[in-house]
């Protein structure tokens, strides 16, 4: 009992404990490094895809879980906010969708660029600013990304252009980002983001031509989670191999839930953009565990069953987790730590975020 | 300016000028330029400033533009700065708009700003309200131009005024030139401005010759965006207008002179933000307001002006209703007899100026 609250206050008593420690701990028992197998991508117009193993250091493996497991916690307190009538309007969760902003950060430098719709909470903490920002601004705050301005759709980083509200609008945004990026010759590639309802846009088939045409080193990706809103692929599109739909612009259909997957696609996308051969699109096939927003359950148009199903067997998460622990890169105990500080950072972030003054009128 | 405005409208004081002693003197000599040329020079002079500006739209390059605005350029500047699209406004003006938010400076054209409906989004919602939900962090320093309003003969799809709604939306800076110094100065300040500029130009007016002074001729020469320009001094009664409908005002106030009514004529060459002070400031002189406009009248930018001077202090100083003169409330008819009664002509400006001064 007494080793049990002993190891209990350790835990809860502090950052600066535990780097000794980990320390201690990783030199004695951990591997540096593991190579793994991931899933061949479906290709459309390429002879060769990305790599079928990579390796993942230690490091870089602590660091993605825990960055994956800041947005979970991050989304369910904006679940727990939005109840509490504290965040109003549109709240799009991405939770279940981590593999995917935090494997596309991986595969880039900050130094690239990003835009996507409204499923943004994610992104905008992975191209770098903090859950405290974020909820501030969620909560209207002045102290807000935006001052409160924006909201949910609307939150601006260095190299991240938002967060944009109209389906599909982002992806010409994209496209000229790229543009850009081709004419100030910086080697810089831009990440267009749309879901597999926006794939649907016309703008989006225009953005396709003139990319291809001018040859702009952009990353289209569709984010497919299965559901535009209500309304499954199925019952949307003619084709539902998003990868195939630029036509003419090569492409390839990326495991979404494994973010060693979406990493070295995004390293591949991004080697072939930065290369000068033109766009290259990506379609990662990932799930939502809410519903389409705050306002939609997300059980009419799909079962729990299926929810379970995913959460049970393809959670991003765990399968990071499993992963490390199964060939020794980290402890449970260790990834429970991490558990434990990212709860209790976001907590602290949301209870300073309903503080901070609201904005001036 | 109001040196340049003396040069034109008081010819006695040139010359009792040149009656008095003085050294000869080189005067730069007032250049006849046409309206297409000013928009070109304009144009021009921005890109070979900064080379962060470029043009992109339909026809710009290799066909030296639809109306021939942007001839010459590609020539000069080539395929990197002056870029050929294909006919997709809304994914060109989603790509002027992003290039801008990653810190390029377009120049968007609109073949006419009827295509601009397709790619209004992105005028509207990526590029005027970006700044404000960013507060502040992303700015979208880009021009949108292109022909505006009616043309001869084209019909109703083509001939629509735009100023209303984009004047309607706040974000974006929309200016509406007249003649060939307000063309020349205003896409310059547009393309120099930060902020998302609308440029409502008039293919009617683009082959018209004015003399343009001599400080338009420097590289420098810019017409600040929000300010309206007294183009005729009077006593009796203000008219307002924007774009060529500023000319119509002009001969019906040289018409009218001589019956002794002394009209104010005020071109706005800013649609939005509105110059309101100087029209106040001219109504509180004259007593009596017309506005006149191409587009419709539901809503218009006449309509506008009146609510403002309502709330304003001019509305104490008005001794009759404000009157406007718009376009007909129809969609463009295609017959000449037809179209030329849709729109204002200089009858119906002076019909309307005299029933608001009684006479």
């Amino acid at each position: 009992m007494r080793k049990m609250l002993a190891a209990v206050s350790r835990v809860l008593s502090g950052a600066a404990q535990k780097p000794a420690s980990r320390v201690l701990v990783a030199s004695r028992n951990f591997a540096n490094d593991a190579t793994f197998e991931i899933k061949k991508c479906d290709l459309h117009r390429l002879e060769e895809g990305p790599p079928v193993t990579t390796v993942l250091t230690r490091e870089d493996g602590l660091k993605y879980y825990r960055m994956m497991q800041t947005v979970r916690r991050m989304e369910l307190k904006a679940d727990q906010l939005y109840k509490q009538k504290i965040i109003r309007g549109f709240c799009h969760l991405c939770d279940g969708q981590e593999a995917c902003c935090v494997g596309l950060e991986a595969g880039i430098n900050p130094t690239d660029h990003l835009i996507t719709a409204y499923r943004a909470h994610g992104f905008t903490f992975t191209r770098g600013l903090s859950v405290r920002e974020i909820l501030a601004e969620l909560t209207g705050r002045r102290g807000g990304c935006a001052k409160g301005k924006g909201g949910s759709m609307h939150m601006y980083a260095k190299n991240f252009y938002g967060g944009n509200g109209i389906v599909g609008a982002q992806v010409p945004l994209g496209a000229g980002i790229a543009l850009a990026c081709k004419y100030n010759g910086k080697d810089e590639v831009c990440l267009t983001l749309y879901g597999d309802g926006a794939a649907n846009q016309g703008q989006i088939f225009e953005a396709y031509n003139m990319a291809a045409l001018w040859k702009l080193p952009c990353i289209f990706i569709c984010e497919n989670n299965r559901y535009g809103m209500g309304t499954s692929v199925e019952r949307a599109a003619a084709s539902t191999d998003y990868y195939k739909r630029g036509d003419f612009i090569p492409g390839l259909r990326v495991d979404g839930m494994d973010i060693l997957c979406v990493r070295e696609a995004t390293r591949f996308a991004a080697a072939y953009c930065r290369s000068g051969k033109g766009p290259i699109l990506m379609e990662l096939q990932t799930y939502r565990y809410h519903g389409h927003s705050m306002s939609d359950p997300g059980v009419s148009y799909r079962t729990r069953e299926e929810i379970q199903e995913v959460r049970s067997k393809s959670d991003p998460i765990m399968l990071l987790k499993d992963r490390m622990v199964n060939s020794n890169l980290a402890s449970v105990e260790e990834l429970k730590e991490i558990d434990v500080e990212v709860r209790q950072g976001v907590s602290s972030s949301s209870s300073f975020g309903t503080q901070i003054t609201l904005p001036p009128v | 300016m109001a040196a340049v405005s003396g040069l034109v409208r008081r010819p006695l004081q040139q010359v009792s000028g040149l009656l008095k002693r003085r050294f000869h003197r080189t005067a730069p000599a007032a250049l006849q330029v046409t309206v297409r040329d000013a928009i070109n020079q304009g144009m021009d002079e921005e890109l070979e400033r900064d080379e962060k500006v470029f043009l992109l739209g339909e026809e710009v390059a290799q066909y030296d533009g639809a109306y021939k605005v942007s001839r010459g350029l590609w020539k000069k500047y080539g395929d990197k700065r002056i870029i050929d699209t294909p006919i997709s406004e809304m994914g060109f003006a989603g790509i002027a708009v992003g290039a801008a938010m990653a810190g390029l400076r377009p120049i968007c054209e609109f073949m006419t700003f009827n295509f601009s409906m397709q790619a209004i989004d992105q005028v509207i919602n990526s590029a005027a309200k970006t700044y404000y939900m960013s507060a502040g962090l992303q700015s979208v320093p880009i021009v949108f131009r292109g022909p505006n309003g009616a043309s001869a003969g084209v019909a109703a799809q083509h001939s629509q005024c735009f100023a209303a709604w984009y004047g309607h939306c706040p974000g974006l800076k929309v200016v509406s030139p007249w003649n060939s110094e307000d063309a020349k100065g205003l896409i310059k300040s547009a393309i120099r401005d930060n902020n998302p500029v609308v440029v409502l130009e008039n293919e009617l007016m683009y082959g018209v010759p004015f003399e343009l002074p001599a400080e338009a001729q420097s590289k420098d020469f810019l017409i600040p965006i929000g300010k309206a320009k007294i183009e005729r001094q009077g006593t009796h009664i203000t008219v307002v207008a924007h774009s060529r409908p500023v000319g119509h005002c002009l001969e019906a106030a040289t018409v009218l002179s001589k019956e002794g009514v002394e009209c104010e004529v005020i071109n706005l060459r800013t649609i939005r933000p509105m110059d309101i002070e100087t029209i106040e400031a001219s109504v509180m002189k004259t007593n009596h307001l017309v506005t006149v406009e191409g587009g419709w009248p539901q809503f218009g930018v006449g309509a506008e002006i009146c609510a403002r001077i309502m709330e304003g202090p001019a509305f104490n100083f008005l001794d009759a209703p404000a009157v406007r003169v718009t376009g007909a409330d129809v969609p463009m008819p295609y017959a000449k007899i037809l179209e030329d009664n849709s729109i204002p002509q200089v009858k119906d400006i002076i019909f309307a100026i005299k029933k608001t001064l009684n006479i």
